[in-house]
């Protein structure tokens, strides 16, 4: 008889999804589904606003990385305020938004790490679901727990200190900013009393990527074949190729490493860029127009970044960006489970920028602002924790906007996400004679290995009540379980 | 020189002018009344009624009635506190209020004055009324969603021959503060600021330059409203 299964809601991700899973009369996994089961409308909400609030309204999506649809959405509005489409800000202006950024990466990516997947790796993807939360993590790996709280808490004092507080700030406006860095804040970010200094978060950062090289090194085939499978990429990269998070061109790799998208201008995303919807989700599976919704579909986030750029401007992480080159010759790593490796290569990048960043003179200026030609049109699109963020608005004449249009780091993840839950499930599910806790949560490692936003707002820490039902082909509950 | 009079306020005895408001003499002897619609210069209409006091057992606005000798009233006391506190949240749910996203946030009396008298959740049900935004004018967007009608616009913002921007129209539920649209033509830069910063809530905006004042360096920050007045 055939079988479905419910996984609701997926937990230690931020926002609520859940998975179902199809199994067909020999108990074989027939199909999955990563549903997405909020529905926001802040692109609907906007529309009448006027512009110079969206980078304060729109982040509200988002509790975790507002700073992504801050500074997404305070780009698209430098386009509309005649800013341009890059560098057109001033010196100071470009660099705190950067600092911003740098410093909301890094405390994302840490709460991510720490918080959400360390549980996996310290306990194993079968431990003891009481122990497999950060508070199993805290008793069992203190300094590991302590590592993982401090840098968080020093990346939000970087948001604070250049946004003016550490959730939902006002830093970024349209042509820039509303502050600088004065001596005592850099003083305080650079060589505060230990641990609370750049140079401790980057030896820190170190100390991180060690742990999980480790873990690789002792499970590497479950690592490397946990939902392995190959894509299509894309990202952002700086003009001469290089890894950037804050601006670039937007570049799509295949899975030999083919250029598939070509540094296009981030402003005519829409040309190459298409959404499809299908009525089982509130998320949209974007793909590449050229290459239509079959074969155009790609990752994002730390492992799609790490694959399309040419290499790292920081020397620390270009070391380990060339080492994780390496472990497959050159080519786009496919292995869903490194995306933590190049997450925490990306922790160690944004330690070293915050910490060169930090004694740039250029962050005590005082021209914060810069104002052109208006426009009606802006496009902002930048490289958020989990991947690259479309911001679009459109105004009328009285400074209204009219249009808003998001693509959500997460919605570019969709198809591969439910690739991951579906090669996941299948490979521990497939004719197994009952469905187990630990099978559960490997479909959730699948998922978290991503690091969705699926709501890009509520968010689910440790235990909470996981549902599993198995319902027949007349859809008629024939089992229920509890986590 | 006025004739000195002497009043007492939550028991304590204050001197006053002959001819000052209770508001005037309590406030130059350090006691906050809080207030709204009244405004520095302008005639006191006490129509937000958040200076409401208690004299001889009747509650009165404290922004409208003269200070006089012998007078004995309540202003800090429990039972008046709630009286504000509930024409706050009356204020909040007849409108739409988004704090979170509005520019306002930090130098709004109306958000301040929610914080100190810690409204939480207002005790009456949200209304959700259905009101526009009027971006017509080149300098200045009126949102009607956050207008609380206290018409510190419409009495203090004018040209150089007195014809003033701003005006009521309508009634009752309906009634609203709207911007003459020929005289919103020739607003300057000076006139819509003013504008902007005699509106007690986020009603009015000067396009183009939100959000411009950091978190941390706005108005009731670091303070909360009415510390300005007390000892």
């Amino acid at each position: 008889m055939s079988k479905k299964i419910t996984i609701e809601p997926v937990t230690r991700v931020e926002g609520h999804g859940k998975v179902t899973i199809m199994l067909d009369d020999f108990g074989n996994v027939r199909d999955s589904r990563l549903h997405i089961v909020e529905f926001r409308g802040f692109e609907r909400f906007v529309q009448g606003r006027p512009y110079w609030e969206a980078p304060v309204l729109v982040q509200r999506l988002c509790g975790i990385c507002p700073v992504s649809h801050h500074l997404a959405a305070a780009k698209a509005l430098d386009v509309i305020v005649g800013a341009g489409t890059g560098h057109g800000l001033t010196a100071v202006g470009e660099k705190m938004r950067r600092l911003m950024h740098y410093g909301q990466f890094f405390q994302s990516h840490v709460l991510h790490f720490f918080h959400l997947s360390s549980p996996d790796f310290l306990f194993g993807i079968d431990g003891d679901p009481a122990l497999r939360n950060i508070i199993g993590v805290a008793m069992n790996n203190r300094d590991l727990a302590v590592q993982g709280v401090m840098m968080r808490k020093y990346g939000q004092e970087i948001i604070r200190l250049t946004a003016g507080k550490k959730i939902h700030g006002t830093g970024a406006i349209p042509g820039g900013i509303n502050k600088n860095l004065s001596i005592a804040e850099r003083d305080e970010l650079l060589s505060g009393p230990d641990p609370m200094n750049a140079d401790k978060m980057v030896e820190w950062s170190v100390t991180a990527l060690d742990f999980f090289k480790g873990y690789h090194k002792n499970n590497q085939s479950m690592v490397d074949n946990f939902a392995a499978y190959p894509s299509n990429h894309l990202s952002i990269v700086r003009e001469d190729g290089a890894f950037d998070i804050y601006n670039g061109v937007l570049r799509a790799v295949d899975n030999e490493g083919n250029i598939i998208l070509h540094d296009v201008d981030c402003q005519d995303y829409n040309k190459y860029i298409e959404e499809e919807v299908k009525s089982w989700s509130y998320m949209k599976f974007p793909y590449l127009k050229e290459l239509g919704p079959e074969k155009g579909w790609y990752r994002v986030g730390p492992l799609g970044r790490l694959n399309v750029c040419d290499f790292i401007p920081t020397p620390l992480a270009q070391k380990e960006f060339e080492e994780f080159k390496a472990y497959t010759n050159g080519k786009p790593n496919g292995m869903s489970l490194h995306y933590h490796w190049a997450r925490l290569i990306e922790v160690l990048h944004c330690a070293e920028m915050i910490r060169d960043l930090l004694k740039d003179p250029d962050l005590q200026n005082e021209d914060l602002v810069v104002k052109g030609e208006k426009r009606y049109k802006g496009v902002g699109v930048i490289e958020a924790p989990r991947g690259t963020l479309f911001h679009h608005y459109e105004i009328n004449n009285d400074d209204q906007i009219t249009l808003a249009n998001l693509i959500v780091s997460t919605t570019n993840n969709n198809e591969p996400m439910n690739k991951a839950v579906n090669l996941t499930a299948k490979s521990f599910m497939n004719g197994q004679p009952e469905i187990t806790e630990p099978m559960m949560n490997a479909v959730e490692v699948a998922i978290r290995a991503y690091d969705p936003c699926l709501s890009c707002a509520t968010h689910a820490l440790g235990k909470m009540p996981l549902e599993m039902t198995l319902v027949n082909a007349n859809n008629e509950i024939i089992d229920k379980k509890n986590k | 020189m006025n004739k000195t009079i002497k009043l007492k306020i939550d028991g304590k005895v204050i001197p006053a002018e002959e001819g000052q408001t209770i508001v005037q003499a309590a406030h130059a002897n350090g006691i906050y009344i809080p207030t709204l619609c009244n405004f520095e210069g302008v005639k006191p209409k006490g129509c937000c009624r958040m200076c409401t006091i208690k004299i001889n057992n009747r509650y009165m606005t404290a922004c409208t009635t003269p200070a006089a000798d012998g007078m004995e009233i309540e202003n800090n006391t429990l039972e008046i506190n709630d009286i504000r506190k509930s024409i706050i949240e009356l204020l909040f749910v007849s409108g739409n209020h988004f704090c979170p996203s509005c520019e306002k946030s930090g130098n709004c009396e109306l958000q301040a004055l929610a914080y100190r008298y810690e409204m939480m959740v207002p005790r009456f049900p949200y209304t959700f009324p259905q009101k526009g935004v009027d971006a017509k004018s080149p300098k200045i967007i009126k949102d009607q969603n956050r207008c609380i009608s206290c018409k510190r616009c419409i009495k203090t913002i004018e040209d150089e021959q007195g014809r003033k921007y701003f005006a009521f129209k309508d009634r009752g539920y309906t009634l609203e503060v709207v911007l003459d649209e020929e005289m919103a033509k020739t607003m300057t830069d000076e006139i819509a600021q003013l504008a902007m910063d005699n509106c007690p809530v986020g009603s009015i905006l000067k396009k183009e330059i939100g959000y411009k004042e950091p978190i941390g360096t706005r108005k009731y920050d670091k303070k909360p409203i009415g510390s300005e007045f007390e000892v």
